[in-house]
């Protein structure tokens, strides 16, 4: 990974992006029936700061993703990047999903292109694709085709998808949720390495409170469906953290008591 | 396979252990072309066909072929295993030849103006290639200008019917409706809608092989993963690259099931469309011959289209394998 911190340095900087959530409900038609998924959320979200989202499973936490990239509309209520309403998807706010999608018919740097390629401008961009293929250690995989490659290289993979546009908001959905333990320590630190060293906003969707605690300055707890904001911690500790820091051991306790579960 | 391989070597047939080993494949391939050749010019033809010398001149020339593969054929080097693998057929189709000979030709036990010798079907080779050529040549265009155009409109059709909610709506009830029919069916109408007889199987051969690419094309590009999709959007991609380097891209391993099942319906509908109103085509050859009990042509015909339409198959796989050169392992997993 020292490849991928030195190229990372070598990658451009970005602002963060400024993200708030006002008055945000939003339903879900299941078998014609309105299933509410979010119930009156607001939150600010400060530029470059890096947000976990923890809640049980299914209480709204991807669909609060969704809305941010633009993928769906709320029912009520607005997101706003940066002040200005947001009305549809835009490659300066990319989601990565707990599974890669990998265009199976395309090779690894083929993949990274698609973000250049739908905005016609991959030719210009063919030193930014091999630096996002670089960037997340895959250069010797770039002609590898997405079923030649192992559960985490597919996610670095998609990661370097999304890195090589430069984000300004990069929605994280779970995307380390399917990997083996090992692998998901090894991208924990390059999550951060890159949020560190690039500079967007992060707004991290997981399961694991450990690991929002090791990589969040901020972590929202939600309710169960549907979902309210029940607590919103700073964490004010410097990185890296160690996962037996007293201060990270006494946040896992309170957030997962806050949760429900008696630790 | 590798169980067929492994008996195979412990008969024989396999790969030489040391490089000055005979393989006795070719030998008995050699031996049983002989035969073949000797019983083709020994025993007097019941009726002639002619071109009896020629055939038992080839027949000996693949003998002395094989006999040459039995001393020398670890000299080959990569193209022995593969030329070793067909042994049992060479020694198999040398009997077949002597057989064929001695009960059409030489003893007369099949019924005579139905079934030919070898040398029968040779024969009509030497005489009437002219003729055969120009039929190939005939059906080529019919079938090239029939398919080519079939599937080009099937497959804008079909990404049009997975596509687009308006299009289906309105289209896909059209197509299940018609779909099934067999194409074949429409021969009556379309001998009346069209001025020609050869736009009439244009038409019929591009319905034939279009609608298997409409359905399939339409079906893939339907199921589509949804979040290929939203990948996309979130990278900035606008409705026309989502069509054409998301949709179309995920569904061609189904394009190419539609694309083998319309090459079968389009030979199926090529020979019949030939039959009824042609002036020269494989299929007019066999309407045309048969008329007159000439099954020596009608079988040597037969054997033309088996290998034009399995090498098409073939031609298919090959370019279905470069195309989809993505989905190895894919499929397997």
């Amino acid at each position: 990974m020292v490849a991928a911190a030195t190229a990372a340095s070598a990658a451009e900087t970005v602002s963060g992006l400024a993200l708030s959530f006002r008055g945000i409900s939003h339903e879900f038609r299941l078998d014609g029936k309105p299933l509410p998924v979010l119930a009156g959320i607001d939150l600010e979200i400060t530029a470059g700061d890096f947000v976990a989202l923890l809640g049980p499973s299914g209480c709204g936490k991807s669909t609060l993703l969704r809305l941010a990239a633009g993928l769906d509309i709320p029912a009520s209520g607005v997101v706003l990047a940066d002040g200005e309403a947001i009305t549809g998807p835009d490659p300066a706010r990319v989601l990565v999903f707990q599974d890669p999608t990998l265009f199976p018919w395309r090779s690894v740097r083929d993949n990274v292109a698609i973000g250049p390629q739908a905005r016609g401008i991959v030719r210009e961009a063919q030193a930014r694709i091999d630096a996002a293929v670089d960037l997340v250690g895959l250069s010797d995989f770039a002609g590898a085709y997405p079923h030649q490659l192992s559960g985490g290289m597919a996610q670095r993979a998609a990661l370097a998808r999304a890195l090589v546009n430069d984000p300004r908001l990069l929605l994280l959905d779970e995307p380390l949720g399917k990997l083996d333990s090992l692998t998901r320590l090894a991208m924990q630190d390059e999550l951060l390495r890159l949020w560190q060293s690039v500079g967007y906003t992060a707004l991290l969707v997981t399961h694991d409170v450990e690991e929002a605690l090791l990589l969040a300055n901020r972590v929202i707890v939600l309710s169960d469906r549907p979902a309210a904001i029940r607590a919103d911690i700073a964490i004010d500790l410097p990185h890296p953290r160690r996962r037996d820091d007293a201060g990270i051991v006494r946040l896992r306790h309170d957030i997962l008591s806050i949760m429900g579960y008696g630790a | 396979m590798s169980s067929v391989t492994e008996n195979a070597r412990s008969d024989g047939y396999g790969s030489a252990v040391n490089a000055r080993q005979l393989w006795w494949p070719g030998f008995y391939a050699a031996a049983a072309w002989v035969l073949a050749a000797a019983i083709t010019i020994g025993l007097p033809d019941v009726v002639p066909w002619g071109s009896a010398n020629i055939f038992a001149g080839l027949l000996v020339g693949g003998a002395g072929i094989f006999a040459l593969l039995g001393f020398g054929i670890d000299r080959l080097g990569r193209a022995r295993d593969p030329i070793a693998w067909y042994g049992p057929w060479a020694i198999a189709l040398g009997i077949w030849f002597a057989l064929w000979e001695l009960i059409t030709a030489k003893l007369g036990w099949m019924p005579k103006p139905f079934f030919s010798p070898p040398h029968g079907l040779l024969h009509v080779y030497i005489v009437d290639w002219e003729r055969i050529l120009i039929c190939i040549a005939y059906t080529a265009r019919l079938w090239s200008i029939g398919f080519f155009s079939g599937i080009a409109v099937g497959f804008v059709i079909g990404v049009c019917l997975g596509w687009s909610k308006s299009f289906s709506y309105w289209g896909m009830p059209v197509l299940k409706l018609i779909g099934p029919v067999p194409a074949s069916a429409w021969i009556p109408a379309t001998f009346f809608l069209f001025p020609t007889t050869f736009q009439a199987s244009i038409f019929l051969v591009a319905l034939a092989s279009g609608i298997p690419v409409a359905i399939l094309t339409a079906s893939g590009v339907g199921q589509v993963n949804r979040a290929y999709y939203d990948v996309a959007r979130t990278l900035g991609a606008d409705s026309r690259f989502l069509v054409l380097r998301v949709a179309i891209p995920a569904a061609l391993p189904n394009v190419f099931v539609g694309l083998f099942m319309g090459l079968y319906y389009s030979f199926a509908v090529l020979v019949v469309a030939e039959m009824l109103g042609a002036k020269y085509g494989l299929g007019w050859y066999l309407q045309f011959q048969t008329a007159y009990s000439a099954y020596a042509n009608v079988y040597a015909m037969l054997i033309i289209m088996a290998l034009l339409c399995s090498g098409l198959v073939k031609l298919l796989f090959v370019v279905r394998d470069r195309v989809l050169d993505w989905q190895k392992g894919v499929v397997q997993w």
